[in-house]
């Protein structure tokens, strides 16, 4: 249980090596040991979506999955959103246009799974959005805003990410 | 001074941190050299601890100690402190932090495993074996006053914590004058709140050992540490409690639990920081829930479809203690009869007690029940006369030349229950306008071409909100220029910073981005309430806006002595002092005056002025803000599944003077969508044993957007008279009729099929048997001829 595996992985465009126990879990190595604490942990049951990361550019539980299993990948995590400015993505930015967050718990990972989307579609209709917005549990804001800030988004510019 | 900001839809300041991950939630906390933990709880609903085995967790590698109640002294062991005692509470059980023999439900803490790590600290609660002696359990309150029913508390006489009652009028004289009564039993299944971050608390010593410094994701800083400080018997300057970053609150992060006692004695015992952070399947066993309750009613009405009176009795199932005394049943009483007036009402609700987990306020506290019973009777009226739904309710509102209008009911104080202002017909006029009610019958027919029934369904709902007595705000202008403004009151996302940076921005005549807001820390202001009942706006709102005035005032007078001229000479500009007439920049601003007043070492404050530029509030709050509304839901049902598709959803509100319609707009549509959960989606499921067989969200269903519709939103503005912002609040408007709404419509959809629904929620087999059921009863009576004689209904 407590062997450790030495794995290498880059996040947020950053080389990271480490040593891990092959049961931490994604989630907890970025929180703890890398001191990412934008992923949120709230189900541990990949239903609720806090938890998404992209790895390799594809949305992902980090909840689900163990950090053994990211060697080798490139994660990005909610802190690799914004510019190295600190400017907001087009994402973010109409995420605060259209009050699409309020705790702010959930967001992270709707805003991950939402870039993955606009990633690979630069222009989606509603439906998918919806139903790419459904895979999240938003107990504050009822999802309408989030659903309108992607659209805003969408067809203007990707996420922004380089 | 002008409001430039207050109203507007103003981005709010809290958002650039969240959105980019650096928020600080409890978890997210770095305390130096912390330990982590798990509490093993009890695995039985109800039982005596025969023995408790901890030493193989204890010989786990990385534990540091495990905590039985006989460990950790008797604060761990006494019952914990009751945060709203009531005189009718006959039996005010509350839990002691760790079980020390009779466990009561599953989830009940029994012992606290401290490690390095959350991964050690689960592997060793597993290994802490505990022997039961299992004994009766109670589930059904329904059946909890039964003579032969099991006891929930051993050595109990009965399950009954309190039987409350809410009468005005002579109900049985309306009752025998009335044209006709209709009878119904209406009952609402258990739910839970599901905030997306869990509860959590963290406690650090301070360096001397006398205090202790807690973080709790909670909604009531101040009651905590009140209620932390009797329960330690210690003074209360020794505890600070501090909510950081808290993700969703909902009610029942406004509650006093176990946990909050005893991470800080396991800290203290260590002398080092301590955590726990709640998981969603503790969350599930051990964080209160909200909502069974179960009503046999009767509503006596005349032929021409005005309600007279309303009688019946109701059992509220307490869960196994009453943290928070009968606050969340009372509040289920005092909400009637809503935006009716009736000339009697005669209500009797028992408490009881029932061996699963306790129940506590949840978005709209007792009002959602309320509002269900109210809106069923006045439907079934309706459907008995062939009335119009939106009709019968518009023949039965309080008019709005009546305000304030007093119900004949009392709040706990003992004050009558008094809606200070409000246009009921107004909203329903707008909402039926928004939702195109009148071409409804067009959007069935189409509907029925697809093979879909459609339906439309209404509520109108009335909410006591900004609950007194006070909320504290500090405000100051830094030596910089920026202000800084503190308020007691905890944030849990509504958007409070954002309210107050416009109020205080609006006051000195400067941009909401320069104003920083903090919170919910017990050593910044002396006193403090909490953030529930949709209140914080309206007291914390009105405290600042006294703050700020006050601060204002001091930089003109300050400004003027330095000036020579009279205060009302001058304003302020963008920071800058500036001349009503003549030239206007005097060279002074609010840096330089705030730096004035901060002191220099030597040099005596101008004459007259007590330092800092700033000042603090507490805003008295002496009555309640009624805001109201009409939502309008449409369904389509599939008549061959039993499934619900929610197509179209219109809220008209009326939340007197609305401070940032993108924030109310916010708190409407997440309330709406919580109201549509209660009626389609959740219940927590428990068997006879008192086993939660919802644990997880494949069991416990939550909406997402897939299921959401469009929601309109009509803001009528009534203003309160009683707080100096007319404002009333916002939060649990738009989920405490969204349940009556839905069903509403529901039922409306399935008219035809003569099915009838007088619960919640309403899963798809329901529909399907209700739909079997309407077909029988179809059947077997003949119809009855409303209007003539004593017609009794009897509900499904």
């Amino acid at each position: 249980m407590s062997e450790l595996h030495a794995i290498a992985l880059a996040v947020n465009g950053r080389k990271v090596d480490a040593k891990v126990e092959p049961r931490r879990l994604l989630a907890d190595f970025l929180r703890r040991d890398l001191d990412l604490t934008g992923t949120h942990i709230g189900c541990e049951h990949g239903v609720c979506g806090a938890c998404t990361i992209l790895v390799d550019g594809v949305p992902v539980r980090s909840c689900l999955m163990f950090a053994v299993q990211a060697d080798g990948c490139e994660v990005v995590t909610i802190e690799g959103l914004a510019g190295e400015d600190g400017r907001l993505s087009p994402l973010q930015q109409e995420f605060r246009e259209h009050h699409a967050l309020q705790c702010g718990f959930c967001t992270p990972g709707v805003l991950i799974s939402l870039t993955g989307l606009l990633d690979a579609s630069p222009d989606p209709d509603e439906a998918t959005i919806r139903d790419v917005v459904s895979g999240h549990i938003c107990r504050c804001t009822g999802y309408q805003a989030m659903i309108a800030a992607a659209r805003a988004v969408g067809g203007r510019v990707a996420s922004g990410r380089s | 001074m002008a409001t430039r900001y207050l109203g507007a839809a103003v981005r709010r300041v809290e958002d650039s941190r969240l959105l980019k991950g650096e928020g600080c939630y409890l978890d997210d906390l770095a305390l130096p050299a912390g330990l982590e933990t798990a509490f093993v709880r009890s695995t039985i609903a109800h039982g005596l601890i025969r023995a408790v085995d901890a030493s193989a967790a204890r010989a786990l590698p990385g534990v540091l100690a495990v905590y039985l109640a006989e460990d950790l002294g008797p604060s761990a062991r006494r019952p914990m402190p009751l945060a709203a005692p009531h005189p009718l509470l006959t039996q005010p059980r509350t839990q002691a932090p760790l079980a020390t023999d009779e466990v009561c439900y599953v989830g009940q803490p029994i012992a606290l495993v401290v490690a390095d790590n959350r991964y050690i600290a689960e592997d060793a609660a597993a290994l802490v074996a505990i022997d039961y002696d299992p004994l009766p359990v109670i589930t059904d309150c329904r059946r909890a006053l039964d003579s032969a029913a099991a006891l929930a508390h051993r050595g109990a006489d009965h399950n009954r914590a309190a039987t409350l009652t809410a009468r005005f009028g002579d109900a049985a004289a309306a009752f025998a004058g009335a044209a006709f009564s209709v009878v119904e039993r209406i009952e609402m299944e258990r739910g839970g709140a599901h905030s997306m971050e869990g509860r959590g608390v963290a406690a650090m010593p301070s360096p001397d050992g006398m205090g202790i410094t807690l973080w709790s994701s909670t909604q009531a800083p101040y009651m905590i540490r009140r209620l932390l400080a009797a329960h330690l018997d210690w003074d209360e300057s020794r505890i600070r409690v501090i909510a950081p970053d808290v993700g969703g609150g909902f009610g029942p992060k406004a509650v006093f639990y176990p946990e909050e006692v005893v991470i800080p004695l396991a800290a203290l015992r260590l002398r080092r920081p301590v955590r726990w952070v709640e998981d969603r399947r503790e969350h599930f066993q051990a964080t209160t829930q909200q909502r069974l309750q179960a009503w046999d009613v009767e509503v006596a009405a005349d032929v021409a479809g005005r309600l007279i009176a309303i009688r019946g009795r109701g059992v509220h199932d307490a869960g196994a203690f009453v943290p928070y005394g009968v606050l969340l049943p009372l509040s289920s009483l005092w909400p009637f009869p809503g935006p009716y007036a009736l000339e009697a009402l005669d209500l009797s609700l028992d408490v009881v007690f029932t061996n699963m987990v306790p129940t506590s306020p949840v978005r709209g506290a007792g009002r959602p029940y309320a509002n269900f019973v109210i809106e069923r009777l006045v439907d079934r009226v309706a459907d008995a006369l062939a009335l119009d739904r939106a009709e019968i309710r518009r023949r039965n509102f309080i008019p709005r030349d009546k305000f304030p209008y007093a119900t004949g009911m009392t709040y706990r104080d003992g004050s009558k229950v008094t809606y200070d202002s409000g246009d009921f017909e107004a909203c329903l006029t707008e909402a039926m306008r928004r939702a195109e009610y009148a071409d409804f019958a067009t959007r069935r027919a189409a509907a029925a071409e697809r093979g879909l029934r459609r339906g439309i369904g209404l509520a109108s709902y009335v909410e006591d909100t900004g609950a007194g007595p006070f909320e504290g705000v500090s405000v100051r202008v830094l030596p910089n220029g920026r202000v800084h403004a503190v308020t007691s009151a905890a944030s849990q996302g509504q958007g409070h910073a954002t309210i107050i940076a416009q109020i205080c921005a609006d006051a000195l005549g400067i941009s909401p981005d320069l104003v920083t807001v903090t919170s919910a820390d017990t050593d910044a202001l002396a006193y403090g309430m909490g953030t529930y009942g949709s209140r914080v706006a309206v007291a914390a709102g009105s405290s600042a806006l006294n703050a700020a005035a006050a601060v204002r005032a001091k930089a003109l007078r300050l400004a003027a002595s330095l000036l020579q001229c009279a205060s009302d000479d001058l304003t302020i500009a963008e920071g800058r002092i500036v001349r009503r007439s003549g030239p206007a920049d005097t060279g002074l601003d609010l840096a330089l005056l705030a730096a004035r007043l901060a002191g220099t070492p030597g040099i005596p404050l101008p004459d007259g002025f007590a330092p800092g530029l700033e000042a603090t509030d507490y805003a008295p709050i002496a009555a309640t803000a009624t805001a109201s509304g009409t939502h309008i839901a449409e369904v389509e049902v599939d008549p061959a599944t039993g499934a619900v598709a929610v197509v179209a959803y219109v809220v008209a509100h009326d939340c007197g003077n609305v401070l940032n319609p993108l924030l109310v707009d916010g708190q409407i549509l997440g309330g709406v969508v919580h109201g549509i959960g209660n009626a389609l989606f959740e219940q927590m499921v428990y068997d006879p044993t008192g086993q939660p067989l919802s644990s997880n969200y494949g069991e416990y269903l939550l909406p997402l957007a897939s299921e959401m519709p469009r929601i309109d939103i009509a803001h009528i503005e009534t203003p309160s008279p009683h707080n100096p912002l007319g404002a009333k609040g916002a939060g649990e408007g738009g989920t405490i009729p969204a349940a009556a709404a839905l069903i509403s419509a529901l039922e409306d959809a399935l008219r035809g099929e003569g099915a009838r629904f007088s619960k919640h929620p309403v899963s798809p087999e329901d529909v399907i048997e209700a739909i079997q059921l309407g077909r029988c009863v179809r059947e077997v009576v003949p119809s009855a001829s409303p209007g003539g004689g004593l017609l009794e209904i009897a509900g499904g």
